[in-house]
């Protein structure tokens, strides 16, 4: 019985706010060559108040594209050491899209990995599906024109 | 005739408009006449005796800028002497963030004692013909006769939370390399930071 209880608590516990994931993993995860998903990918950091600004156009676009095989990941690049500063954020705004900690070390030799277009400033945004890239843009976006653009993609 | 001068003109326009692509590695960097917070205007051409300089793009309210601060204090410090010295640029809308206005950056200059000058390039010319996009975004130019040519683009380290985990130094490394006149490799680098606020 205390085991069953034990059992329900855990399934009833949120699971972990955020995943920290090297480049790696985030690039297999990504690159799925297997399925239609669009993945739209928005790099960002808390610290980052243009990115913060244009966080819920990611929000309402993962919540009205989801049964459309659109996914929305929201990868930070907030310092490691931040890692509860930026779970705390994700939980007390309630962001549904799944979040990532990007823990891939010297940026000079990632951003290219990443997309040899990119400065590295941040808000950044990259759609992909099947492994290839169909958009990249360096800086902000207005809720039309993001939602615009997935639309663009699905059709 | 007429249409002939205003095809000049077009052509003009369109040739020295450069957009998003600023300078690359060995382009001629122009100079500049910007404010400083000492309260006086400052061109590079006022330092006779320096070699050559690092303009770091940078502004007061970026983590990443301020994470910087003392490195680049302690940059001026090591190579000004030598020839090499800081200077600092602010071009981001005060709009956007007020505490990178004059004031601010007077403020900041006096509370991080500052040794190199602090310069607000407020219509944000400079920011666009040199390309900087994101703070601090380091450009390190040589004197050549009377040109400044660009010999670095890039970061100052490979790690800009730890200043005790840098292993690469890319700014030292460059000027190094100019001071034993060596090719500066990298001379290029990437970083992650804010983007340059530009006027709406």
């Amino acid at each position: 019985m205390l085991l069953f209880i034990l059992h329900l608590l855990f399934l009833l516990l949120p699971a972990e706010p955020v995943q920290e994931v090297t480049l790696e993993q985030f690039q297999t995860r990504v690159i799925q060559h297997d399925n239609d998903t669009l993945y739209v990918v928005n790099f960002w950091a808390t610290w980052c108040k243009p990115c913060v600004a244009e966080l819920p156009y990611f929000e309402a676009a993962g919540e009205k594209y989801k049964s459309q095989n659109v996914k929305v990941l929201l990868v930070s690049l907030d310092f490691i050491r931040d890692k509860q500063k930026l779970e705390k954020f994700v939980v007390e705004r309630t962001i549904k899209n799944e979040v990532m900690l990007l823990n891939a070390g010297n940026p000079n030799l990632w951003i290219d990995k990443i997309e040899p277009e990119w400065g590295g400033a941040i808000p950044a945004t990259i759609l992909y599906r099947k492994g290839e890239k169909l958009f990249f843009r360096e800086g902000e976006f207005q809720q039309t024109e993001l939602d615009s653009l997935i639309q663009t993609k699905l059709n | 005739m007429n249409r002939l001068i205003l095809l000049a003109t077009a052509f003009f326009i369109l040739v020295s408009f450069k957009p998003d692509g600023g300078y690359k590695v060995g382009d001629v960097a122009t100079d500049f006449k910007l404010l400083n917070v000492t309260g006086s205007k400052i061109s590079l051409a006022d330092n006779k005796v320096a070699q050559g300089f690092i303009v770091v793009f940078t502004c007061n309210h970026c983590p990443f800028s301020v994470k910087y601060e003392d490195r680049i204090n302690d940059l001026n410090k090591k190579y000004a002497a030598k020839g090499y010295p800081v200077v600092a640029i602010n071009s981001n809308d005060a709009l956007q963030y007020e505490e990178d206005d004059f004031d601010g950056m007077v403020k900041r200059a006096k509370e991080k004692d500052f040794s190199f000058p602090y310069l607000y390039d407020e219509t944000q010319a400079i920011a666009r013909s040199y390309g900087a996009t994101r703070t601090p975004h380091v450009y390190i130019v040589q004197k050549e006769k009377d040109d400044l040519i660009v010999r670095y683009i890039g970061a100052i380290d490979d790690n800009a939370d730890d200043v005790a985990a840098v292993k690469q130094k890319y700014v030292e490394n460059a000027v190094d390399n100019l001071l034993a006149a060596k090719p500066v490799s990298p001379d290029f680098t990437k970083a992650i930071g804010c983007s340059i606020k530009w006027k709406k």
